[in-house]
């Protein structure tokens, strides 16, 4: 295995009395899916939200690409490459699906957007993930499904090049057919060389599309699993706080 | 990975492929300005019915001079309501404005002088919403009614105990009450046309120049085309002598048309082709994903009441321009036709959609309503109903068409 795009080791964060999370290690490589499961409440939001830089760690240290960096703003995290996709989405619905992957980073020329290198560029990045689900990259976004505008969500993080993509729960408000859609789309993204974390509830998801697993369980992890080397009992013990291992030193 | 793209882009195929394309668009929900302008043509129709006066050369002029002022407003007020906000002040900030100009003038102020200062009053007030609005948190509505409320008191401070002034600039008064030469008119067509033709050749150059599927040319030329037998019609009729007395000829595009047009112009140019005009939709739409995508939220928001207020500004210079005086009640009554006239036109109340042509064809349904039932005598009061009728008809198409595009949200 190469090395880890992204390593935590040892990382606290507390609100107040309660210890969110207490000393967590998390490797993610470049290329691999990791999943990161947990119940609610186990701190997977907090871990992640110290990625985006949106919520810093109080303690710990955090090295991309083997450089050790304080992740204290969402513009650090951005400019590394480290991309957030919320369930919530962030899309504007009034806005095409070009005009909304380039949002906040609009190309130019002759003082005035330039709408046709967007629009060619947004048409690439689809098609690097084999996108064929939108009928026309001109379309509002309000006229998507779920699973469409998750798919825009989620290339919009390749045209902005991202090397880490933090995908929260993509897959919680999907039909079957759907759900199918974008976990091959996370795979796709994770083919493309980039390293991808996926937070779910779903083991069934988890199984399908990731290569590590990484079970959180009250702010401990717990494991960090092999995909290939393990099963759902093993995960359920995990997440459920029956099994537990140490990661070895 | 080919350089093929193989995504549809909505710009293939021949031109009835994109009158279909259209229509699609049309039955889920995105209409624009189409009840609008249907709306339009039905009150030509029926009033050139039952009025012998309403389609003479002089009426028609009279309309365009009639709506320029409401013209203005509503595209003043379309930059607020398509960030879901509002601004009730917008008429009494303009008579303010107005009343500070006509009385500095009087006492001897120079009258570009004084004009500008009206502008720069605009951009103030504009700014003071928009602090408290973005910055503060204070609802639009209520600090807008704030401003609504003490702008009169204002003016009658300024105005003194008569309430009114009379506007003494020539150069002002010019804006409403004089024509265009009948060669600067077809001139003012020519420069429309060639722009538009200018405008989509660049578009479509660029498309072409990165490797996209464009429109087809003829369909580019259909439009100017279209634009051309229109536009010259209209120009055609506003040079017919429209004067009642051989010895003293009208005739000409009224001065304002040119004035408006550009305005109309610049203001579709910034929301269709600038990162600010899209940082507007935006924040319209979605302000937590604008934010999210790193656009200054308060800072749109600011900007957006101070163009409001600028644009405001113009039309209260229409108003003093086209009756000759100022009153402390300036921009009292008018503002809410303003909204009106926005709501008509295809405005969405609920932010992200809109556009300044929108607001003219609304502001052109409302002074028509008014125009056309004045000429058949129809009481005042009649009037007043009709419209209201007409705008609770369009904010119901708006709230239908949102409820059958945003189907998709319940949808997964």
């Amino acid at each position: 295995m190469s090395n880890p795009l992204i390593e935590l080791s040892g990382i606290k964060k507390s609100f107040g009395p309660v210890d969110v999370l207490k000393g967590v290690d998390l490797k993610v490589y470049p290329g691999r899916v990791t999943a990161l499961v947990g119940d609610n409440g186990a701190g997977k939001s907090t871990l992640i939200k110290g990625i985006a830089g949106v919520q810093p760690y109080d303690d710990g240290v955090v090295k991309f690409e083997g450089e050790e960096v304080n992740l204290h703003t969402p513009r650090i995290s951005s400019a590394l490459g480290i991309e957030v996709v919320y369930q919530d989405l962030a899309l504007c619905e009034n806005l095409d699906i070009v005009q909304n992957m380039f949002l906040g980073r609009e190309e130019m020329s002759q003082g005035t957007l330039n709408e046709a290198d967007m629009e060619f560029a947004a048409a690439k990045a689809l098609q690097s993930l084999s996108v064929r689900t939108v009928k026309s990259l001109r379309q509002k976004v309000s006229s998507l499904s779920g699973g469409q505008r998750q798919t825009v969500a989620i290339s919009r993080t390749v045209l902005r090049d991202a090397k880490l993509v933090i995908l929260d729960e993509p897959t919680a408000a999907l039909g079957v057919a759907q759900t199918e859609q974008v976990l091959n789309l996370v795979r796709r993204l994770a083919d493309k060389g980039l390293a991808v974390i996926m937070i779910s509830h779903n083991l069934a998801d988890v199984f399908q599309v990731a290569d590590d697993i990484a079970v959180l369980y009250l702010g401990n992890m717990v494991a960090q699993l092999e995909t290939k080397k393990t099963t759902h009992n093993d995960v359920i013990g995990y997440i459920t706080g029956i099994k537990s291992q140490k990661e070895g030193k | 990975m080919s350089d093929q793209i193989t995504i549809k882009t909505g710009q293939e195929g021949s031109a009835l492929d994109q009158i279909k394309a259209y229509g699609s668009k049309f039955r889920s929900g995105e209409m624009g300005a189409v009840p609008a302008i249907a709306a339009l043509l039905l009150l030509l129709v029926i009033f050139n019915f039952v009025s012998p006066y309403f389609l003479t050369t002089i009426n028609i002029a009279n309309l365009f001079v009639q709506s320029a002022t409401l013209m203005m407003l509503s595209a003043a007020l379309v930059f607020v309501i398509m960030l879901g906000e509002i601004d009730l002040s917008a008429g009494v900030t303009a008579g303010t404005g107005m009343a500070v100009f006509v009385k500095l003038n009087q006492l001897g102020w120079s009258w570009p002088l004084t004009l500008a200062l009206a502008f720069v009053i605009g951009l103030a007030t504009g700014w003071f919403i928009g602090f408290f609005v973005a910055k503060i948190g204070v609802p639009s509505f209520v600090i807008s009614l704030a401003l609504y409320l003490a702008f009169p008191g204002v003016m009658l401070i300024i105005l003194g105990e008569g309430g009114v002034l009379r506007l003494e600039v020539p150069e002002v008064s010019a804006i409403m009450n004089t024509n265009l030469a009948v060669w600067q008119g077809w001139l003012m067509l020519a420069i429309c046309l060639v722009l538009t033709f200018a405008m989509g050749y660049w578009d479509r150059s660029r498309r072409l120049k990165a490797g996209l599927p464009a429109r087809p040319l003829s369909l580019l030329i259909y439009k100017v085309a279209a634009i051309g037998v229109l536009g010259g019609a209209g120009v055609y009729i506003l040079n017919l002598s429209r004067s009642l007395n051989p010895l003293f000829p009208v005739q000409g595009v009224p001065t304002v048309i040119p004035i408006a047009l550009f305005i109309l112009f610049v203001g579709t140019f910034v929301l269709d082709r600038t990162k600010f005009g899209r940082y507007m939709y935006a924040v319209g739409g979605n302000p937590e994903a604008a934010r999210r995508a790193g656009i200054k939220v308060a800072k749109i928001r600011i900007y957006a009441f101070m163009i409001c207020s600028f644009l405001a500004m113009i039309s209260g210079v229409f108003n003093v321009s086209r009756i000759g005086n100022v009153e402390s009640s300036a921009g009292r009554a008018i503002v809410l036709s303003g909204v009106a006239a926005a709501v008509v036109g295809g405005v969405s109340l609920f932010g992200g959609r809109g556009r300044l042509v929108h607001a003219a064809i609304g502001a052109f349904v409302i002074s028509i309503i008014d125009n056309g039932l004045g000429l058949i005598g129809i009481p005042a009061g009649v009037s007043f109903i009709v419209t209201g009728i007409v705008l609770s008809v369009a904010a119901t198409v708006d709230a239908l068409s949102r409820k059958r595009s945003g189907g998709s949200l319940t949808r997964t």
